[in-house]
């Protein structure tokens, strides 16, 4: 009980935990960003960028994860050196290696997502007089975005998950940290357990804020937002 | 003046020959009902005068600008960018309203004053507000439109299209999607538009309000117009057997 409890008080777990949160943060913001071109290539008129981001998603989707990191760590410095610099540690190959893969998955989500929006709607806004890229942001864009929440926190709570896989090219996430503890004192049950509470706190922090997000893409006006919790 | 002028226009869908060599003038001022079977090449027709769909053959003036394509295939292209502009002297009410569902009343009013006429935030709030009004709308203007009736929804997508001050106002079947008893809360709001002079084009199948407020029915059927005239004409004693027969069903 006490090495458990010491594991989840530890400055190191608080330091794996951060750096998964991080990595795994900064995987999805670059993620949804590629992935949205991806889908705007995906669904243009234009048949060369459509293909390239066809492509794209079926070979991202193809290659696991574990291979992918394997290939950012160890083989894209070997084939570039710009890669062999001090500049490039696990963390930014984790980082590039996920973004890319999740990138693919994103795409297929926006896609999903921006056919889901009534056709109506970009109708009527270009009825007003709206350029295209007006239509988007003001009309299809926060309504794609609200279909898009919940499988993107989805997503996201999956990378907090595979930032554990980048443990094979060392770097300090929250297993790691875990694995460590188990190398020095052979305990397994209380430091896999430590590592389990945080993930667990992890992505409990993570539904909540999205629920309040939710909440903000709710669309009622604040009188009968108060009438709702006064139901309740 | 003629604020349109259809000419022999063409449309197809694929294999679909839906508009086949439509003629129709409009001037400054008049309210034109169109009636037809569902079908018949109605909306697509309004579709096509709103500037949202590229023309086959034949061509349409809109306010002095030109849409063509000949039978030569020689094309005038049109960039989307260059149709927005065109598109705002034109306002279009939809069969399902299409309002922003993200914004409430007053927002889906204002967001075309900033975003397509730049006018600052304010500004645009004090016509909205001035333009829910007008459709009797004062008391609902932070409703968003899933706390909107059916006919209230399609008032605020009036005042939406009214606020860009359009010269042309197209309606495309603006009653066919209310309950019967929410029919009359719109049709009083197109009528008072039609006193106050809009030039307007009405797809309906509101016979009895066709006659009331239009100076000229268009009779529609597979792609083409089968009969024009006034309403008189048109209700008490129509020419086309097709007309006739249209009537009959909807009388």
């Amino acid at each position: 009980m006490d090495i458990f409890l010491n594991a989840i008080f530890s400055v190191a777990y608080l330091k794996g935990a951060g750096i998964s949160v991080a990595l795994a943060t900064l995987c999805q913001v670059l993620a949804v960003i590629l992935g949205f071109f991806l889908t705007l290539m995906r669904v243009s008129k234009n048949k060369i960028l459509s293909a390239i981001s066809g492509i794209y998603i079926w070979f991202f989707r193809a290659i696991p994860a574990l291979l992918l990191l394997m290939i950012f760590w160890f083989s894209i410095p070997e084939i570039f050196p710009l890669f062999r610099q001090h500049w490039y540690s696990p963390f930014i190959a984790a980082m590039l290696g996920f973004a890319v893969l999740e990138a693919a998955y994103m795409a297929e989500i926006l896609r999903a997502a921006l056919i889901s929006v009534d056709e109506g709607q970009p109708l009527a806004a270009r009825a007003l007089g709206m350029t295209p890229s007006q239509v988007m942001r003001k009309v299809t864009l926060p309504q794609l975005i609200r279909i898009a929440i919940p499988p993107t926190a989805n997503e996201y709570i999956g990378m907090i998950k595979y930032t554990s896989l980048a443990t094979v090219i060392s770097l300090q996430e929250l297993l790691t940290t875990a694995g460590n503890g188990v190398n020095k004192t052979f305990r397994y049950s209380e430091y896999y357990a430590a590592a389990g509470v945080y993930y667990l706190l992890m992505v409990s922090i993570l539904m909540f804020v999205q629920s309040r997000i939710e909440r903000k893409f709710a669309w009622i006006s604040i009188t009968s937002k108060e009438s709702q919790k006064a139901k309740r | 003046m003629n604020l349109v002028e259809v000419h022999k226009l063409h449309k197809h869908y694929g294999s679909n020959h839906i508009l086949k060599g439509v003629n129709l003038d409009v001037k400054m001022g008049d309210v034109k009902a169109i009636l037809g079977p569902s079908g018949s090449g109605k909306s697509t027709l309004l579709r096509l005068i709103a500037l949202l769909e590229p023309i086959d053959q034949g061509s349409i003036r809109v306010d002095g600008i030109v849409l063509a394509r000949n039978e030569d295939g020689h094309r005038k292209r049109h960039h989307e960018k260059d149709l927005a502009i065109l598109r705002r002297g034109i306002g279009m009410v939809f069969q399902k309203f299409n309002l922003f569902p993200h914004l409430n009343a007053i927002d889906n009013v204002a967001l075309a004053l900033t975003t397509v006429k730049k006018i600052d935030h304010r500004n645009a709030l004090d016509r909205s507000a001035e333009m829910l009004k007008r459709v009797g709308l004062s008391d609902r203007m932070s409703f968003f439109p899933s706390e909107l009736s059916g006919g209230q929804q399609q008032r605020v997508a009036i005042a939406r299209a009214l606020v860009l001050e359009p010269k042309l106002m197209l309606f495309d079947e603006p009653t066919s999607a209310l309950d019967p008893e929410l029919v009359r809360e719109v049709l009083n709001v197109i009528e008072q538009l039609a006193a106050d002079g809009m030039t307007m084009l009405i797809v309906t199948h509101e016979v009895g309000f066709a006659r009331k407020i239009a100076n000229e029915v268009v009779m529609f059927d597979e792609g083409e117009i089968v009969e024009t005239g006034t309403p008189e004409e048109i209700f008490t004693n129509a020419q086309h057997p097709r007309t006739r027969k249209f009537l009959e069903h909807v009388l």
